[in-house]
């Protein structure tokens, strides 16, 4: 019987899985930012802006954004069902999660192309 | 820090708001710290679990040893991330 209907991908080992592919685009992606803020001490407005006009960058962000929900969605759910074992608490505590990702997820696309 | 990444975004004066508080205000400096010292633990402990996922320091040993270093990164990157900020 299937009792597992709030996992990301209602499989362990493709939760598995997708947790691994999102951690990498996050590593490259903080080490992307990381080196450009580190390499661009005496930042501008323009150069800030200019860095998020690029087609590239633009897409790097919402890949990274995507594995950001997808990855915080999958951790704090296996965190959530080691330890909190009433099912009302535990789902709320999800829905409360799913509607942040989402947001932030929505809000992330709207910034980045300026609907 | 979506609500920064925003500001900072949209306009001259946003751009300004976010590098003022971001070099004169304690509290965004602390919150910013907070922020990047989590980001930077939680990045070696993945390095560390995918290191292990690929099979390596899973010994006692050298599984000991490479969650020390994990921890010896986090403490050092966090040093020097508020040597950044500040």
């Amino acid at each position: 019987m299937v009792t597992t209907i709030t996992s990301f991908g209602r499989s362990g080992l493709y939760d598995w899985m997708i947790q691994r592919a999102t951690a990498v685009v996050l590593l490259v992606y903080t080490v992307f930012i990381l080196f450009y803020l580190l390499t661009n001490s005496g930042l501008t407005y323009e150069q800030w802006k200019d860095l998020f006009s690029l087609t590239w960058v633009r897409v790097f962000t919402l890949m990274a954004l995507l594995s950001l929900g997808a990855h915080a969605w999958i951790g704090l759910w296996s965190v959530s069902t080691d330890y909190i074992k009433p099912t009302g608490p535990r789902f709320l505590f999800q829905v409360i999660c799913g509607a942040a990702m989402f947001s932030y997820l929505v809000w992330g696309v709207q910034v980045l192309w300026g609907l | 820090m979506l609500y920064a990444f925003d500001l900072s975004l949209d306009s001259q004066q946003g751009f300004n708001a976010v590098a003022d508080m971001l070099s004169n205000s304690f509290f965004a400096k602390l919150v910013a710290w907070g922020l990047v010292s989590a980001l930077l633990y939680h990045f070696f402990a993945g390095i560390k679990h995918l290191i292990m996922d690929c099979g390596y320091c899973e010994e006692l040993e050298s599984g000991t040893l490479i969650a020390k270093a994990t921890l010896v990164a986090g403490v050092v990157s966090t040093l020097l991330a508020g040597i950044w900020i500040w």
